[in-house]
């Protein structure tokens, strides 16, 4: 089976999903091919080409595909669909947005946010928050797939290179769509999907700056990457893409400490696949209570001060 | 401008859902049904447009059993102006929903479509994108703001690490992320008022299109289940059962 991975990346380096991607992709067949597509993207090429499995890395560097906007990726993705069995992504925002718009161009049906896979053309993925899991079979020719990224340990890079191909990609007669700004804050702390310790802020916070004041503390001393809850962030107490959740972010870091956070099923959704969970809360009938391994039933205003000394 | 917005009748957002025991998927019976929370998002961001003077009609199109017209109902409640039920008792993928949506697409001509990025019982995040795809239109997904411009649309985008602005030509596909508004309530003159309003019905068949399912579900299980651990008294307590009985820190 010949498989093509999307790469995510920035152009000057690969994102870590990438890898974890690529684990799932290799459980599929070992003939995996790797695009990276996108404007001055030879250092992510190169990244691409040392990562262990990799048997093939396509680069696609071209003016149009700069900031990677979803169509002309796809009508790339989709003229190199030929080739392979199966097309795959990280189930992240850049992957969520591109692939569903490739499947429809070949009239594929797919198979979204995979945790397992159970055979080549067979996986298990979570389904209403979570709180099921579905088997499902593909019946299509070819397969397009999004891959969870906390359900799959990342690939690590090797000694040796994959051969790089230069693809030549012609610019679409007319342009759908471009790219006006972004806004991507400079991260002082660890990516959430990529962190080995997660310390996340609920509602109990009351404002934006307590959520700051009592948790980056804490989470400087523990090098944690900072959560929040959907009612923070829709409060207002925190930015959304630090929301985990069944529509935020889904992740599973070795050490996850929910804080001021009550537990509700959109929640657990996003964290409860994580190896150790801490739960802080003022109510002792709090639901996070029943999925944490440790719990501290106490106010997140006192409790944190003394975490942040004693650690 | 008219502006489209299909909405799905899924399992309420509070409800905590069974698998059945025998595997073949989750209980339903007797669960409280509502309009998938971003499809409210999507409505009420049609109602805004329209308020403002950019949209002239909004037409709320869902696709699935004839209690699907409860939720479009809803959406009339808010303040649409009619709805369209493709009636079918098939679960219905999403790859078949964007091919039904063209279809309705063709018929309404629509300026502007704006749909949830994701629907909670499913959670596939497809059915936008497919569309855009199918109907050759730009896309702007996770939207959590919206300016219309002459005959272009500016979209910023909740993008993991922060936001992206692209500008789309119109006519666009657009799907909402959780900050783009908050939904209204519909006020009770506005219900009466709904009850009056049209509901088209159609069928897949009349619409050319194919809804039979291409993914098999093989079995639904209940994922692993975590026990509740142990409450502590203190930090302290805490800090050296993390470092000496868990070894994470």
């Amino acid at each position: 089976m010949t498989t093509l991975l999307v790469a995510e990346h920035d152009d000057g380096g690969l994102k870590e999903t990438t890898a974890r991607a690529l684990a799932a992709t290799l459980e599929l067949g070992d003939d995996v091919h790797l695009l990276v597509a996108g404007k001055d993207c030879t250092p992510a090429a190169d990244a691409a080409a040392r990562l262990v499995g990799v048997a093939k890395v396509l680069h696609a560097d071209a003016d149009h595909l700069a900031h990677q906007l979803a169509e002309p990726l796809a009508a790339l993705v989709v003229s190199l669909a030929g080739s392979f069995d199966a097309l795959i992504a990280p189930a992240t925002t850049f992957g969520k947005n591109l692939m569903p718009r490739v499947a429809a161009l070949l009239d594929v049906a797919q198979v979204s946010d995979i945790t397992r896979v159970v055979a080549p053309d067979t996986f298990e993925r979570p389904i209403y928050a979570g709180n099921a899991i579905e088997t499902v079979h593909t019946t299509d020719a070819k397969q397009v797939i999004t891959v969870r990224c906390s359900a799959f340990r990342p690939v690590s890079e090797g000694e040796q290179a994959a051969l790089i191909e230069t693809i030549a990609v012609p610019a679409p007669a007319d342009a759908l769509s471009s790219f006006v700004s972004a806004e991507i804050p400079e991260l002082e702390r660890p990516e959430l999907t990529a962190a080995r310790v997660i310390i996340s802020g609920g509602r109990a916070f009351q404002s934006a700056e307590n959520f700051g004041k009592y948790l980056e503390p804490v989470a400087d001393k523990l090098g944690a990457a900072i959560g929040a809850s959907r009612a923070a962030v829709d409060a207002g107490y925190a930015a959304n893409d630090l929301q985990v959740g069944q529509t935020g972010k889904v992740v599973a870091p070795d050490l996850y400490i929910a804080c001021g956070i009550s537990g509700a099923i959109q929640h657990l959704a996003g964290m409860k696949d994580s190896k150790v969970i801490v739960a802080i809360n003022k109510d002792p009938e709090a639901p996070i209570f029943q999925v944490a391994d440790y719990g501290l039933v106490g106010d997140v205003f006192e409790i944190l001060p003394q975490l942040e000394k004693a650690l | 401008m008219k502006i489209l917005v299909p909405i799905k009748r899924v399992v309420d957002f509070n409800v905590k859902v069974r698998v059945k025991p025998d595997g073949s998927g989750v209980d339903l019976a007797n669960v409280k049904m509502a309009m998938n929370p971003f499809d409210e998002i999507a409505v009420e961001e049609a109602l805004r447009l329209k308020e403002s003077g950019v949209a002239e009609e909004i037409v709320v199109v869902s696709i699935g059993p004839a209690e699907a017209a409860d939720t479009i109902r809803t959406g009339l409640a808010m303040g649409a102006d009619r709805g369209i039920l493709i009636k079918t008792d098939q679960p219905t993928e999403p790859l078949a929903v964007a091919k039904a949506l063209k279809a309705i697409v063709a018929e309404e001509k629509p300026g502007l479509i704006i749909l949830g990025k994701q629907a909670i019982d499913d959670d596939c995040n497809q059915t936008g994108q497919m569309l855009a795809a199918l109907l050759g239109w730009p896309q702007g997904t996770f939207a959590s703001k919206i300016v219309i411009d002459g005959d272009a649309v500016t979209v910023t985008r909740e993008v993991d690490g922060g936001l992206e602005t692209v500008k789309l030509r119109l006519p666009a596909v657009i799907t909402t992320d959780l900050r783009l508004n908050e939904p209204r309530y519909a006020s009770l003159p506005n219900i009466m008022k709904a009850k009056k309003k049209p509901i088209d019905e159609k069928t897949a068949a009349e619409l050319g299109v194919d809804l039979a399912p291409r993914l098999k579900v093989l079995k639904v299980t209940a994922p692993p289940a975590r026990r509740a651990g142990v409450k502590l008294a203190s930090v302290s307590e805490l800090i050296e059962k993390l470092r000496n009985e868990a070894g994470v820190l």
